[in-house]
């Protein structure tokens, strides 16, 4: 038996061992794939202070409950909008069910600049920007996780940049027949008549929130692999154009 | 009433000629209104009769010309198959179209285009004049790709590559599979509609099997080294039906395949296998009519990505599976994405209207089990020379299971926003 024969005869067998040899390289690839980061960047005591803002409505530790806002026992390595029984806004709650888990980068984000991070997020909270005192916040949250291993080692890179809009970007004014054209390409997926089926609508938002949620995963700030490309390529008189269009298409 | 009518329909057509006067007036029509004419009321064809006829108020007459009364679209075709969707809720009417949009929906075949006159014949036997023909027929395939098999066999051996009653009986006869037996697919070369639709139908069909059939086997021939999601698929078959499937590729076979639809055998590199159910999906090539108006080069007709206009004649615009454009993969999304593009061109062309850059863009979700989804897709700009790829995404192996379902719910909601972008 020469070897083609024998390999055309031992095809089968082999093909299923290669597909099975495969699906263990992948499932290995998985496993090494998750970052571990060990050390605290934050000062744990001087957050505590600046939890004393958020403690309005958030409460942790011992016997927290929800209240405004969520308690943040175990915050850390928890998926996003995932304790039972509190009212999440629709972003957060699609977000959890996108995977979202809550690490330090994501939730350095989300303080940063929460409406730009989930466009419909009921914490009435215009933002922390500055990146120590969100680090020595995490820390102070993070004693409350039992999860430690997500505290990245170094400052996160998203940490320093500011991911608010410019205010000249956002006073442009966007022309709206411009808008109509592009909106051709986000009406294949989300529905006109605003239904929100599994794909969140997008008719009638106020200007300013689309332009900042636009920019936000312009940005890549706001995650979603699809939308961050589509807004990746869009200048910002295009952003402009689109926030004008879908407002008036709402009315 | 008839003659009011006229009257009425004439004080339009004036006071749209006003309007446009700055048009540049390249149409012969008799009304004074230019006319388009639309071939193929599929993902390409629909989508753009629906926005000539939307954004241009009335000012150009829209004629789709499409032979069924309601079109099964073969995005969720294998969904159907495994029971996750029924039939009723992939089909579309064109009543929308006609009643909302005001598109001349014929039904009919289209048998033959005269460049010169710039008419369409229909086998019914009438004539259409046009301004701009788009064409967006789909494909058909190429004769003797698969030795033993054409399509006087597809009873015995579907292709189910066109969606509708060939999904139906491809699922029956799958249900109808003996305990134990063996389903075999012959896939086709690149390129082909639907980069990951063969193997989303093995993921479906492995999923029936494995449900009613446990013990029966799938077997794949395949002529490509590597297909799309790859990786994500085999992921998929070794978690969801480990050692039900078996794909043999080229290096073994794959790409030398004949079938016997009488004795219901399959020769893989020599070797006859007894299959029960033998899914051909034959090489394919642009719908016929593209050839019949010569507008090809090769199996494919090659199109300007700024406007999706034939290369051979500026009059035509070609859309969907049927155009050779690029990087973009034969999908309804994309040819859904190119429609809009041709159909600004056909509005600036014939009314005057703006003309913005072509930006174009595709997703393509694939179901391997229930609540796995995973998707692939990219953005794209115009070149002279193609439809180029600027940046892209794929869903990655070792995601978690809320993920996969989240995936597979906004493929849900996809499917229900392109499908009335398209139909209304
Ligand atoms: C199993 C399967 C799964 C798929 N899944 C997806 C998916 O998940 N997502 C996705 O984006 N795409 C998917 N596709 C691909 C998608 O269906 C096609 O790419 C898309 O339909 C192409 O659109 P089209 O307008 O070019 O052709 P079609 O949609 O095929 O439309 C062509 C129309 O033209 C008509 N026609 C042909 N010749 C003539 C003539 N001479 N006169 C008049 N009318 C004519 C036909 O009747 C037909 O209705 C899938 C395909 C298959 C087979």
């Amino acid at each position: 038996m020469n070897i083609i024969e024998c390999v055309r005869l031992t095809r089968y067998a082999f093909c299923m061992r290669w597909i099975r040899h495969i699906t263990t390289c992948f499932a290995v690839l998985a496993v090494t794939a998750t970052p571990s980061f060990a050390n605290e960047i934050g000062d744990a005591d001087k957050g505590e202070a600046v939890f004393r803002e958020c403690s309005s409505c958030h409460s942790v530790g011992q016997g927290a409950k929800n209240r405004v806002g969520p308690h943040l026992n175990s915050l850390f390595g928890r998926r996003a909008a995932a304790i039972e029984g509190f009212n999440y806004s629709n972003g957060l709650t699609r977000m959890g069910k996108d995977g979202l888990v809550w690490d330090f980068d994501l939730l350095d984000r989300y303080v940063e600049n929460p409406k730009a991070f989930a466009s419909d997020t009921r914490m009435a909270y215009k933002g922390l920007k500055d990146a120590q005192q969100r680090a020595d916040l995490l820390a102070f949250l993070r004693r409350y996780s039992d999860d430690p291993s997500n505290i990245p080692e170094a400052a996160p890179t998203a940490a320093g940049t500011d991911h608010s809009v410019d205010a000249a970007i956002l006073a442009i004014q966007g022309d709206p027949e411009y808008g109509e054209y592009l909106s051709s390409e986000c009406v294949s997926c989300h529905q006109l008549d605003g239904d929100y089926d599994g794909i969140p609508g997008i008719i009638g938002w106020p200007v300013e929130d689309f332009v900042v949620a636009m920019h936000a995963y312009k940005d890549k700030f706001r995650p979603h692999p699809v939308m961050q490309m589509m807004a990746g390529r869009l200048s910002n008189e295009e952003i402009a154009a689109l926030a004008a269009y879908f407002e008036a298409a709402g009315s | 009433m008839k003659l009011n009518r006229r009257l009425f329909m004439g004080g339009a057509a004036a006071g749209a000629a006003v309007a446009t006067l700055s048009a540049p007036m390249a149409h012969a029509s008799t009304n004074g209104k230019p006319r388009v004419v639309v071939i193929g009321g599929g993902a390409g064809g629909a989508t753009a009769a629906r926005y000539i006829a939307k954004d241009s108020n009335g000012e150009i007459d829209v004629t789709l010309v499409e032979p069924t009364r309601s079109y099964y679209t073969c995005f969720f075709s294998n969904l159907y198959m495994a029971g996750f969707r029924e039939l009723g809720s992939i089909a579309h009417s064109y009543g929308k179209l006609a009643s909302e949009f005001g598109v001349n929906v014929v039904h009919d075949w289209a048998v033959g285009i005269d460049r010169e006159a710039r008419t369409v014949t229909l086998a019914g036997g009438a004539t259409l004049p046009y301004d701009r023909l788009i064409l967006s027929p789909g494909i058909d395939f190429v004769d003797g790709a698969v030795e033993g098999w054409d399509v006087t066999q597809q009873n015995k051996m579907p292709h189910a590559y066109k969606a509708g009653s060939q999904s139906e009986l491809l699922k029956a006869q799958i249900e109808a599979m003996p305990e134990g037996g063996t389903f075999a697919m012959v896939a086709p070369p690149n390129p082909f509609r639907c980069p990951p639709g063969p193997y989303e139908r093995i993921s479906m069909v492995a999923h029936i099997l494995k449900e009613k059939n446990p013990t029966a086997k799938i077997i794949i021939a395949d002529p490509k080294e590597k297909f799309s999601k790859m990786a994500l698929f085999q992921e998929g078959w070794g978690r969801h039906y480990d050692g039900m499937i078996d794909w043999i590729g080229p290096d073994f076979g794959g790409g030398n395949v004949s079938v016997n639809p009488d004795t219901m055998t399959l020769t893989i590199d020599g070797e006859e296998t007894k299959v029960d159910v033998c899914n051909v999906i034959p090489a394919m090539k642009a719908g016929r009519i593209c050839e019949i108006a010569g507008i090809t080069d090769g199996n494919w007709a090659p199109v300007n990505p700024h406007t999706m206009q034939s290369r051979v004649d500026e009059n035509i615009h070609v859309l969907g599976d049927a155009s050779h454009q690029g990087d973009m993969p034969k999908s309804g999304f994309a040819a859904n994405s190119q429609a809009k593009v041709a159909a600004m061109a056909v509005r600036s062309a014939l009314t005057g209207s703006k003309l913005f850059p072509a930006k174009f863009t595709n997703t393509c979700w694939s179901l391997i089990d229930a609540d796995d989804g995973v998707k692939v897709g990219a953005s794209y700009e115009a070149t002279d020379e193609k439809i180029a790829k600027v940046d892209g995404f794929i869903s990655q192996t070792g995601e978690d299971s809320a993920l996969r379902k989240a995936t597979y719910e906004e493929s849900i909601g996809w499917y229900a926003g392109i499908t009335s972008d398209m139909f209304g």
